[in-house]
């Protein structure tokens, strides 16, 4: 388990001082997937590198496994480190070393023996599938294949935890998918604990279980995947997970209705329903169903009819539908 | 066509040997240069404030020690350092003192071409590296040095020109080379031939390091496609 207490960070530079996180507290369950999502500048990476102190944190405390690390000594937060890999958006492979040796890397280092390093740097290539580049050179390969070797790379020490800072960030769709399924089955068959830096709300939806929103340096909010992703409540949380639904919205000038449907009823045709009851027009402003988890889900964003009696039937009737709604401002 | 004394040196096999003298000088000088300013620019990298190890004050001493060396033409530092060259090896003319002056000239230069070279290496790279719990002296035997390798074969041949630059120049207190054949033969008995002769030589032994340099740069560099 990986345990964050009050952490915080903050940047002195010459003039001014950059508060990067504040009060961060989380923890992170063996076995799980975590996310952490928040826009640019909002302080993930400082995060992550909080967590195998590539950067020390300025207040708070880090715990792994029950161990505090944040007070350890350089030698032991070495070893440390060899249990918690970590992979980057830039890959950060060794140019000069071939894709065999970047994976014995890390070997050397924690001082295993040639052989017995090509030999699991060997199993390591098979698991990412990349076992036939083995002697290539990282400008060889593809941007996907460059991460599946850092992968490979960061597994060799047999580490329980996975840091990925924006992973798949300069990956196109397709192999952001299949990195993320990779990412899946290391964590399923090898049982090793993923937590994973992303401003993409896709990435989030694909593999994780939870979810950290990362607003300005603080957490605005955490829970389940599912449970986030239906019922947003902070601001940065809503703008993440319906990035679209605000140019629909400035356009339309009126009142608001944003509708979330479970798999439950996701298949009556409530808003016909609605619309026939209440004898009031809507406009739908945005719609959108998603797999999470194989339920169903959806969101819909109405804009309601400009005549005041109208707009109320509306609201009325969906105070006694099963749908839960908020009305947007 | 060619003036009396160019053949007469020429066949004396004078000329051959300041080829050979000016190839050594400048070779040995690299050598010891780099054995000193290697680990020098190292260190000046590393300590720096984005090195893997800030040491400010150890930089600053280093940083300004090599800056004072580097800021004296050679020319001024030669003079200056001949009691230190007659220290070092007994004497203050000849070849085993133009050494001395190459070196200390070449030192600080050496460590800040090492310096930059390393600078290069990408940080993120790096950062991986200490993500697996790599300690700082790996770092630079694994990943700074051999990641900067192209760099600093490059690096080597900037150097190595310039010492065969400054080799010329301590013909003034009795090296031997090119330099002291066109100082001494051309210059001081008017005749031009041989200068040009001189010149054209040199050209030849910067050509052949620059081209072999190049080449062995790209041969190591893992960067290319293909
Ligand atoms: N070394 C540093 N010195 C000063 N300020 C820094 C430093 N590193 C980061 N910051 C500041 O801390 C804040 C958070 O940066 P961080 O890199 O963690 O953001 P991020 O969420 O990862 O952004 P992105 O998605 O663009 O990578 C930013 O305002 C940044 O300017
Ligand atoms: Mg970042």
């Amino acid at each position: 388990m990986i345990e964050l207490r009050h952490v915080g960070k903050t940047y002195k530079t010459a003039d001014s001082e950059i508060v990067a996180l504040e009060d961060i507290s989380i923890s992170i369950q063996d076995g799980e997937i975590y996310g952490i999502i928040g826009l640019s500048g909002a302080g993930k990476s400082t995060l992550v590198r909080c967590i195998n102190l590539l950067e020390r944190p300025t207040a708070g405390q880090v715990f792994v496994d029950g161990n505090e690390i944040t007070g350890m000594d350089r030698r032991k937060l070495l070893r440390l480190r060899r249990s918690i890999g970590m992979i980057f958006q830039n890959f950060n492979l060794l140019e000069q070393r071939s894709v065999l040796r970047n994976v014995t890397f890390p070997l050397e280092v924690s001082g295993v023996k040639g052989q017995e390093a090509g030999r699991r740097a060997m199993e390591l290539l098979e698991l990412v599938g990349l076992s036939d580049r083995a002697g290539f050179y990282p400008a060889q390969l593809s941007g996907g294949q460059k991460q599946r070797v850092a992968i490979a790379r960061a597994l060799a020490t047999n580490p329980r935890y996975l840091l990925c800072d924006e992973a798949t960030s300069a990956l196109d769709p397709n192999t952001t998918r299949s990195i993320l399924e990779l990412l899946k089955k290391i964590n399923q068959s090898l049982g090793v604990t993923i937590i994973l830096i992303t401003h993409e709300m896709r990435v989030i939806e694909q593999i994780c279980d939870r979810v950290a929103v990362l607003g300005q340096s603080r957490i605005a909010e955490e829970g389940r995947v599912s449970e986030v992703l239906i019922n947003p409540r902070s601001d940065i949380a809503k703008e993440l997970i319906l990035p679209e639904k605000k140019k629909g919205c400035e356009i339309y000038g009126g009142r608001r209705v944003r509708l979330t449907f479970h798999s439950a009823y996701s298949r009556e045709p409530l808003i016909s329903r609605m619309v026939l009851d209440c004898q009031a027009p809507v406009n739908i402003l945005y719609a959108d169903t998603k797999e999470l988890g194989g339920e169903m889900y959806g969101h819909m964003i109405i804009g309601l009819p400009a005549e005041e009696h109208e707009a109320d039937r509306i609201l009325a009737w969906l105070k006694k539908s099963p749908v839960e709604w908020c009305e947007e401002v | 066509m060619f003036s009396e004394m160019l053949i007469k040196l020429w066949e004396n096999g004078i000329i051959l040997k300041g080829v050979w003298e000016t190839i050594y000088m400048t070779t040995l000088s690299s050598l010891i240069a780099y054995i000193i300013g290697l680990p020098l620019g190292v260190v000046l990298s590393v300590t720096s404030g984005e090195g893997i190890r800030p040491i400010p004050w150890l930089n600053r001493v280093l940083g300004l020690a090599v800056n004072f060396f580097r800021s004296i033409p050679f020319i001024i530092l030669m003079v200056a350092m001949l009691p230190v060259a007659k220290w070092i090896v007994g004497v203050s003319l000849g070849n085993r003192a133009m050494i001395v002056m190459l070196v200390i000239a070449a030192t600080p230069y050496v460590a800040r071409m090492v310096e930059s070279s390393l600078k290069e290496v990408d940080s993120g790279v790096v950062e991986a590296a200490q993500s697996m719990g790599t300690g700082n002296q790996q770092i630079v035997w694994k990943v700074l040095l051999p990641e900067a390798r192209p760099s600093l074969a490059t690096g080597a041949v900037i150097s190595m020109v310039t010492i065969l630059g400054y080799s010329a120049m301590a013909a003034t207190i009795g090296g031997t080379g090119l330099g002291q054949i066109a100082i001494s033969y051309g210059h001081q008995r008017f005749q031009p031939d041989v200068t040009w002769c001189c010149v054209f030589l040199t050209v030849i032994i910067v050509q052949i390091i620059q081209e072999l340099g190049a080449w062995t740069a790209k041969k190591i560099d893992k960067r290319r496609r293909g």
